[in-house]
């Protein structure tokens, strides 16, 4: 009954202001609210349901697992059951020897393998970006063609390469009088930082070929004018102009590395010694949940892991912040 | 000014000025810029170049090898033709398995990333286009979704898909691959770029409403930005190799990640399937080079609206 009534009242005060900031007639303006908040509500809710269902919903899953743990009743008899263990098993987490380990595993991974991933990438934007680089579209497609190809398939293909019998690079090796073994010891941190670094160079120098590209030409110019070479506009001019797109790729690799799963996993199928299987925290996680079944403790495991996620994105942000601001 | 209008000149007057450099003034040039002449610069590129196609080229050889030659033949020379051959063992071998492990992929990376992107751009071009209460909160929700590694909640969401029952059924990857919390940061952007105010005004004088403005205006002018993350999704979807492992046990309901996996770890002790393997991964890669070389611009799009900013 209301709705006729406000469309003789409201459209020509309506066609004329559809704004609301203008008032029209007040029937109008707020039937347009109305079908906007309508509107944004059918927008919006498939993406929140499904977020709550499989974002949320874990989450908060999680939580709770996490302050419970199995106890074994009695004597052995009647299985297990599930008591209230508090902050157990964050304590239990914290205090294992082998997840401990993972971090630290993953702590020598990034500091080998930051640098030169990001340091590749950057030379390599510069490098195209610069005015003597011919054939700038082509290496750009080559350079981040790795990226096209999924993580399992790219560890596939690496790990043999790094197969002896199979691997041209190892018959290379030989064939120079040398040896190698990509899965020894001390060496598989190379293989497995040069796997993850074929994969995500070429990327990141795209997005750092970008930034530059935003660098206003004039600022170059004006520097080669001043008779800065090459080299030091390079450095002392481009680099800083895209430093919080460096920022970023640090960061998203950050949290890329804590998650690291593939890689290990199947470097530690083809039986690397040093390459065990609770290696990162996401193969600790893997194994406390499917071969141990401790669902406590790879709940409060998981939940530790997301917390350092968030807090290095948090830290990478704000130094970076910092970083621009003095620059 | 020139340069300004035409950043294509670019490459002709920086070689000019090295060349004046050298010869002419020989005025102060910084040192060890001498290093950067143009044979050293694509030098240096071809060079990284050839790392990063090389591999992929030995997967081509490869797999055109047999057995046999896959191990006595070095691994850039050509043996015995043997592609078809490996081809027809791949798609026959136990009843075709690996056919529909591709059909599975495309099921879970293109079908899931065409409506998870769809569910992307309506969410974030609601956050561009309406004020409702929470906005900002909410918008707050999905950079907060965007932190949370994605591998983390993996565990959790399998004890919960065992209780829902959908463990091991399609669903247990397609409703996880539905949701992409930095694609809706992704569209808002897009949709604050793409969608201009005016023109929905216009709409809605016109007496469109809200939704049918979303559908015949805004989401056509948000295709390229539909495109790029949907080209996001696809590729993280693709690459869910951990999910799958999780969340599937019937090899039946594999996606061609998961199913290289199981073949791989059989290959030390039966190296017969080291055929399988090459064949199929280079397969499973082709389809994704000829896509991403042919959406260049769309990648292009998203990695600059997500990192640089």
């Amino acid at each position: 009954m209301a709705a006729p009534l406000a469309r003789t009242a409201g459209p020509p005060a309506g066609r004329r202001t559809p704004d609301r900031r203008v008032p029209g007639g007040p029937g109008a303006a707020t039937r347009a609210a109305r079908g906007r908040r309508r509107a944004a509500a059918v927008l919006i809710t498939p993406f929140f349901a499904l977020f709550a269902v499989v974002m949320i919903a874990p989450i908060g899953y999680a939580l709770w697992m996490s302050l419970f743990q199995e106890r074994s009743s009695g004597l052995g008899f009647g299985g297990t059951r599930r008591v209230f263990a508090g902050l157990g098993n964050y304590t239990a987490a914290l205090s294992d020897a082998g997840f401990r380990a993972s971090f630290a595993h993953i702590a020598l991974y990034c500091a080998l393998y930051i640098p030169v991933m990001t340091g590749g990438s950057l030379a390599l934007a510069l490098l195209v970006d610069s005015a003597l680089a011919r054939a700038k579209r082509f290496f750009q497609l080559a350079l981040f063609l790795p990226h096209a190809i999924p993580g399992l398939i790219a560890s596939i293909i690496w790990i043999y390469l790094y197969t002896p019998g199979l691997s041209p690079v190892l018959d290379g090796i030989q064939a120079a009088g040398g040896s190698w073994d990509f899965y020894a010891g001390d060496h598989v941190l190379l293989s497995l930082v040069n796997l993850s670094a074929w994969q995500w160079t070429g990327y990141n120098m795209v997005i750092f070929y970008a930034a530059l590209q935003a660098v206003p030409r004039e600022v170059i110019e004006a520097a080669v004018v001043d008779g800065a070479g090459a080299l030091r506009t390079a450095i002392q001019i481009k680099v800083p102009m895209i430093a919080s797109a460096v920022v970023m790729t640090v960061l998203f690799t950050c949290v890329g590395a804590i998650q690291i799963f593939t890689e290990p996993k199947l470097l530690n199928q083809r039986g690397a010694p040093s390459i065990d299987t609770a290696w990162s925290p996401t193969l600790f996680i893997w194994k406390a949940g499917f071969v141990q079944h401790d669902y406590g403790l790879a709940a409060a495991a998981s939940l530790l892991l997301a917390a350092l996620g968030i807090a290095l994105s948090f830290l990478v942000t704000r130094l970076g912040n910092r970083w621009k601001a003095a620059a | 000014m020139t340069t300004l209008t035409h950043p294509t000149d670019a490459p002709a007057h920086g070689s000019a000025t090295e060349g004046d450099g050298a010869t002419a003034t020989g005025r102060r040039r910084a040192p060890g810029s001498g290093l950067l002449s143009k044979a050293v610069v694509n030098g240096i590129l071809a060079v990284a170049a050839c790392y990063t196609l090389l591999p992929v080229s030995w997967l081509l050889i490869a797999a055109t090898k047999n057995h046999r030659d896959l191990f006595a033949t070095s691994g850039f020379a050509l043996g015995d033709m043997n592609l078809l051959a490996n081809l027809r063992h791949l798609f026959t071998f136990d009843d075709g398995i690996f056919l529909r492990w591709l059909g599975n992929s495309v099921l879970y990376s293109v079908v899931g990333s065409a409506l998870s992107s769809l569910i992307c751009v309506a969410t974030g071009y609601a956050f561009d286009k309406y004020d409702f209460r929470g906005k900002e909160k909410l918008f707050g929700l999905v950079l907060g979704g965007v932190l949370v590694p994605s591998t983390v909640i993996q565990l959790p969401m399998y004890l919960l898909a065992t209780k829902a029952g959908v463990v091991n059924t399609y669903w247990a990857l397609l409703l996880p691959a539905l949701v992409n919390p930095f694609g809706v940061y992704l569209a808002r952007v897009f949709s604050e770029g793409y969608v201009p105010n005016e023109v929905l005004e216009a709409a809605r004088v016109d007496g469109a409403g809200e939704l049918g403005a979303f559908a015949r205006i805004g989401l056509p002018m948000l295709a390229p930005g539909f495109m790029t993350i949907f080209l996001f999704s696809f590729t993280a979807s693709w690459n869910n190799f951990f999910g799958a492992l999780v969340m599937l046990n019937d090899d039946h309901l594999y996606p061609v990640n998961l199913g290289l996996f199981m073949w791989n770890s059989v290959t030390q002790q039966q190296p017969e399937y080291y055929a399988l393997v090459i064949t199929g991964s280079l397969v499973a890669v082709l389809p994704l080079i000829a896509a991403f070389v042919c959406l260049q611009r769309f990648w292009r799009s998203g990695l600059t609206a997500g990192a640089v900013k």
